[in-house]
């Protein structure tokens, strides 16, 4: 049987390339609702909404927060242009929460309707950013200390 | 013919000049090279955008003739920018430096812009009322309102990593006055930094957008995408964003241009210091040496006096 091929993920922003290299399995937070892409796909095009894309190559993962954006897959390309990316090791938690508690402040006051977008925007990536550091918490932490039981 | 003393101050006044024109000169040197890094990350970004945009109008059209116009006449606001309107009134984003000291690097940004504004006035017979500016940087905008042009946004103090949040600020600004029927096509002028001795002021237009097209030789790979939502909703959700890196690439080139002429202009100021350092040390030579066969003189003719 032929090798199974493997894809080739890129994420990139504006300001330029978060992560490149090969995937096995790319989970990806489609605005339609949660995307898992496999080798030969078919081609497609979609938004992205605020979530973790979770990259897995020969047995590791690599998990990135995602701030909304837009992905395409074509010939195993998987490529993500995010509005704003950031690896789940890089993510700042005490920033986040600090933003988190920032948006929900004034999103208690009165504001104008864009005010509100634009907050609301932020509270979502603020949540987004805390959740994708606590998935790599709870697996860096699953690592080190397996749960009783699983030797056997 | 000054004395030694004079001209030992002004030696040192030059000196100490060169020396500060010198250190600026280093610093931009080193910015530069920083900046030109940042312009080449964002190109993997602008380039995927756009290389997708020309998918989308491909796959789109299901005719043999695609068309990326096939989207423009649905009510989504954002594909409106694609909306070719007569032009009534027009809006010109000036981007040039905060920064001073950068030879003629901001008059010429400034002067294209003019020249651009009255080939704009003449061809589509507008008058100075139906130019609108927007002035980036502050070098642009005191140019703007002094000669009391029509500006009716300023945005300085981008710093040498303009933030996305300033992009799409701006962004938002020409998008409104557009989508409002305020202003009928917006350009940007920005010096395009060919090389660290070459700037060159150019103008792109922005708006209505003009869909990126394949090259000519290129051959483009026709997919049968599947669309999640639709391809129209992720067409008008990828416009805006390409105006975004329309506006962001200019600024980080601005910065590069900034610190190259700079950079230029502080390496001449500093060799002519040097220059006119050693001329007036010449003459300080001369001025001392005529000064002691002044002396000797005085005290030979005084010995013969007796």
């Amino acid at each position: 049987m032929a090798q199974r091929p493997t894809l080739y993920v890129q994420v990139v922003t504006t300001t330029g390339e978060v992560h490149a290299g090969e995937a096995d399995e790319v989970l990806a937070p489609g605005s339609e609702g949660q995307l898992g892409i496999l080798p030969r796909h078919a081609p497609l095009m979609t938004t992205l909404k605020v979530g973790a894309l979770i990259i897995k190559h020969a047995g590791s993962e690599e998990t990135l927060f995602i701030g909304g954006g837009f992905m395409e897959v074509a010939d195993n390309r998987v490529i993500v242009l995010a509005d704003d990316a950031e690896r789940a090791s890089d993510i700042d938690e005490a920033h986040a929460q600090e933003a988190r508690r920032r948006a929900e402040a004034d999103l208690a006051q009165d504001r104008s309707d864009v005010d509100r977008a634009a907050l609301t925007g932020d509270l979502e990536r603020a949540l987004g950013r805390i959740r994708v550091a606590e998935i790599q918490r709870t697996r860096r932490t699953r690592h080190a200390t397996p749960p009783p039981g699983s030797e056997q | 013919m000054a004395t030694a003393r004079e001209i030992r101050r002004r030696i040192r006044s030059v000196k100490n000049v060169a020396q500060i024109t010198r250190a600026l000169q280093l610093v931009a040197s080193s910015k530069l090279r920083r900046t030109q890094a940042r312009v080449l990350s964002a190109r993997p970004y602008a380039d995927e955008l756009q290389r997708v945009l020309i998918h989308l109008s491909h796959a789109s059209a299901d005719d043999d003739e695609p068309s990326p116009y096939f989207y423009s006449d649905r009510e989504d606001a954002d594909l409106r920018l694609l909306q070719q309107r007569a032009i009534k009134r027009v809006g010109i984003v000036v981007v040039s430096p905060d920064g001073t000291l950068a030879g003629a690097l901001p008059g010429n940004v400034n002067r294209k812009a003019l020249a651009f504004a009255q080939e704009q006035k003449t061809a589509h017979g507008l008058t100075d009322a139906d130019v609108r500016f927007v002035a980036v940087g502050k070098r642009g905008r005191d140019f703007l309102v002094r000669n009391r042009l029509n500006v009716i946004a300023d945005f300085t103090g981008l710093g040498d990593m303009p933030k996305s949040s300033d992009v799409r600020a701006i962004a938002r600004v020409i998008s409104d006055a557009y989508l409002s029927g305020e202003v009928d096509s917006w350009h940007l002028i920005y010096p395009k930094f060919v090389s660290s001795l070459i700037q060159t002021p150019t103008e792109i237009q922005l708006l209505p957008v003009q869909p990126p097209e394949a090259a000519a030789d290129a051959e483009v790979v026709k997919h049968d995408y599947i669309f999640e939502p639709d391809a129209g909703t992720i067409y008008a959700a990828l416009l805006p964003r390409y105006v975004e890196t329309l506006i962001y690439q200019p600024l980080l080139e601005l910065v590069a241009s900034f610190y190259a002429a700079q950079f230029v202009a502080m390496k001449s100021a500093t060799d002519n210091a040097n220059d006119l350092a050693a001329d007036l040390n010449l003459t300080y030579n001369k001025a001392r040496q005529a000064a002691i066969t002044t002396q000797i003189l005085e005290v030979v003719s005084g010995a013969g006096d007796q």
